[in-house]
């Protein structure tokens, strides 16, 4: 029998108003950008007919793969039955939505025309993956939301295994259909790979414990809850392996299309010669996104400082990751004619330059301050944060 | 309502004057589907499957630095360039120079949307505004894009172009707007007039003749019996996408 688990909202008044008015500014600022880019166009962004998907896609993609993650800590509790993260898990669920939100948010406000957003609701080409990926997405605020009334309602916590179960297989589709965006592009070089979607899942593992870790540990210390040294042990161990199998799939890819001869001139603008895009890659998402949190979390000695800056270090290099994906993918031109050097008015055979401009710079960053606005709101409003979570609190969840 | 049931002579009169408010405002919409129905009945069916509208491009007759069809089509379809950096303006038809990196010959053709059978854009469109009429023209319905670009990371061509900034003048019957995904139409106004392309157009008004425009499934027209006796390609064959513009010569 497992004792009951008191949850309070956070208490710290002027650490929630100083958190709240930050990430509101982050928020407004990108909802200036995108009537700024709505009213002019979007000619005043540094994307263009070649770098299409720009800064907004790359926050816009990272924050929804890491949506998916930030539940793992809730998985782990209702589907492997570890029931020492139990008390941890609703704010898993949140975090998870709320990551959700601010991806989503970025990604319609980048829409060349994001008042036709009912359009997108009402009209379906089911071939498209795009199209199943609006069901995934609302699908998943419908299973997480149920999934967290049960498991905060007491009288129904009998049926939370259940829908965490639930919410684990869509998060795993969710996150297969982000990584299929890619995936699915026939004719781009740097993608069309049935890899992408398993490794976009396992960068949504590190991405998005590395993001829970932060809240949960930032708020405890606001709140100057305790929090348990050996559940924190855990934790980082389990992002320590996430990293680990998120820079085996990295490897994978980029050894399975150097095998490939036709794929060599990707690569090598990726890992070779490729100037931002290959200091993105090596010091970004190799040296501080993966190599850095790897040390960090599994050197002797390890503090809680060291973990909050290894998450930090994990955020960065998802980012770095998202950037070399999705500009690099696209900065490579496409081989319309093998064998033969091609030039044209319209950039064909040139890598193409991409120079985000200060409106997607905005637009981007919103969409993290989104997602913190609405996390700081809700643990201010609702109960979500255990007032203790301790050692020995949490061992009397432990069977 | 008066006791008989009826609607009161008062409220008749109010009921009368929306219904005649409605029917002018509806007026002009019906004159336009009349006028655009009548434009379709008096010079063309509607698309059928039995045609197949493509192009073939004979590169040993397009001249390097000609670019009579890509003014041509920028003139149709009023693609003006904008106030951004270059890049960002539209280009429906593009002139590619290219030389063989071993022999150095050199060529030159234009491209554009290559109007697939199994069109990539289509099948990546989350709302179904990219599309493709019967005889295999792809378009985009300008009233669903939602601007989202993805058929842009689908094309293989990198036939399409994003409307970065507001429109000024515009060909009435080529629609096109702001925010909005658009690409090649194969002149669809003018084909479904019974005319050629304005690129094919321009380019036999110049001397040039390097393209031909037809009906791929009907046996008896031009470019049927081209495809069928000089050797033609397609760009990309090997992604299956059967594209309905063929080039001689590379």
């Amino acid at each position: 029998m497992t004792a009951h688990i008191a949850y309070r909202e956070l208490g710290n008044k002027s650490a929630f108003w100083i958190l709240f008015l930050i990430t509101a500014a982050l928020a407004a600022a990108g909802l200036a950008a995108h009537l700024t880019m709505e009213h002019h166009g979007h000619v005043i962004t540094g994307m263009d007919n070649r770098i299409v998907w720009g800064l907004p896609h790359v926050f816009a993609v990272f924050l929804i793969v890491a949506a998916s993650g930030a539940l793992n800590v809730a998985s782990t509790a209702s589907v492997f039955g570890k029931s020492i993260y139990k008390p941890l898990a609703p704010l898993s669920g949140l975090v998870s939505l709320c990551l959700l939100a601010g991806g989503l948010a970025v990604l319609v406000l980048d829409l060349g025309r994001s008042d036709r957003l009912i359009v997108a609701a009402t009209q379906y080409n089911f071939k498209s993956i795009f199209a199943w990926n609006i069901f995934l997405y609302t699908g998943f605020y419908a299973v997480v939301g149920a999934y967290l009334w049960l498991m905060l309602e007491k009288r129904f916590n009998k049926y939370a295994h259940a829908a965490g179960v639930t919410a684990f297989v869509w998060r795993l589709v969710l996150t297969t259909g982000t990584g299929s965006i890619f995936g699915f592009l026939v004719a781009r070089e740097a993608y069309q790979s049935a890899i992408m979607a398993p490794m976009f899942i396992t960068y949504s593992l590190a991405y998005g414990t590395a993001i829970y870790l932060i809240v949960l540990l930032s708020a405890c210390r606001i709140e100057q809850r305790p929090l348990g040294d050996e559940v924190l042990r855990r934790l980082k161990n389990l992002t320590a392996t996430f990293v680990a199998a998120s820079l085996y799939f990295a490897a994978a890819h980029h050894l399975t299309n150097l095998y490939f001869t036709r794929n060599h001139g990707v690569e090598a603008f990726i890992l070779v010669d490729g100037g931002p895009i290959t200091q993105l890659f090596w010091l970004g998402q190799v040296l501080v996104g993966a190599v850095l949190p790897l040390v960090l979390l599994l050197a002797p000695g390890v503090t809680r400082g060291r973990i909050v800056a290894a998450c930090i270090a994990i955020v960065l290099g998802g980012l770095a990751q998202m950037y070399v994906t999705i500009i690099g993918g696209q900065a490579w031109p496409l081989d319309l004619f093998p064998g033969y050097a091609v030039s044209s008015s319209f950039a064909d055979g040139q890598i193409h330059p991409y120079a985000p401009g200060l409106w997607e710079v905005l637009l981007a960053l919103s969409g993290l301050g989104i997602a913190a606005l609405l996390t700081v709101t809700a643990l201010r409003l609702l109960r979500f944060l255990p007032e203790r979570v301790d050692d020995t609190s949490l061992a009397q969840h432990e069977k | 309502m008066s006791e008989n049931g009826q609607p009161s002579s008062g409220r008749r009169n109010i009921l009368g004057a929306g219904a005649a408010a409605a029917a002018l405002a509806i007026a002009p919409g019906i004159q336009l589907i009349t006028t655009a129905g009548a434009h379709a009945s008096g010079t063309h069916a509607l698309a059928s499957n039995k045609q197949r509208w493509g192009l073939l491009i004979d590169t040993s007759r397009c001249k390097t630095g000609c670019t009579e069809c890509a003014s041509a089509c920028a003139r149709e379809n009023a693609i003006e360039p904008g106030a951004g950096r270059p890049a960002q303006n539209a280009q429906w038809l593009r002139k590619i120079e290219l030389k063989d990196k071993v022999s150095g010959r050199e060529l030159s053709l234009p491209m554009m949307c290559q109007h697939c059978a199994h069109p990539p854009c289509v099948d990546v469109c989350p709302t179904g505004a990219s599309m493709q009429r019967a005889d295999g023209i792809v378009l985009v319905d300008r009233h669903i894009c939602i601007g989202c670009r993805y058929c842009m990371m689908a094309c293989p061509y990198q036939a399409r172009s994003f409307v970065h900034e507001p429109l000024h003048a515009q060909n009435p019957e080529v629609p096109r707007g702001q925010g909005c995904v658009e690409a090649c139409t194969l002149c669809v106004q003018r084909v479904d007039r019974g005319q050629q392309p304005a690129c094919v157009e321009a380019c036999q008004a110049s001397g040039g003749a390097a393209m031909v425009f037809g009906d791929l499934k009907d046996p008896g027209s031009e470019i049927a019996k081209r495809v069928a006796s000089v050797a033609s390609s397609q760009v990309r064959a090997d992604l299956r996408l059967d594209p309905a513009v063929r080039y001689q010569g590379i």
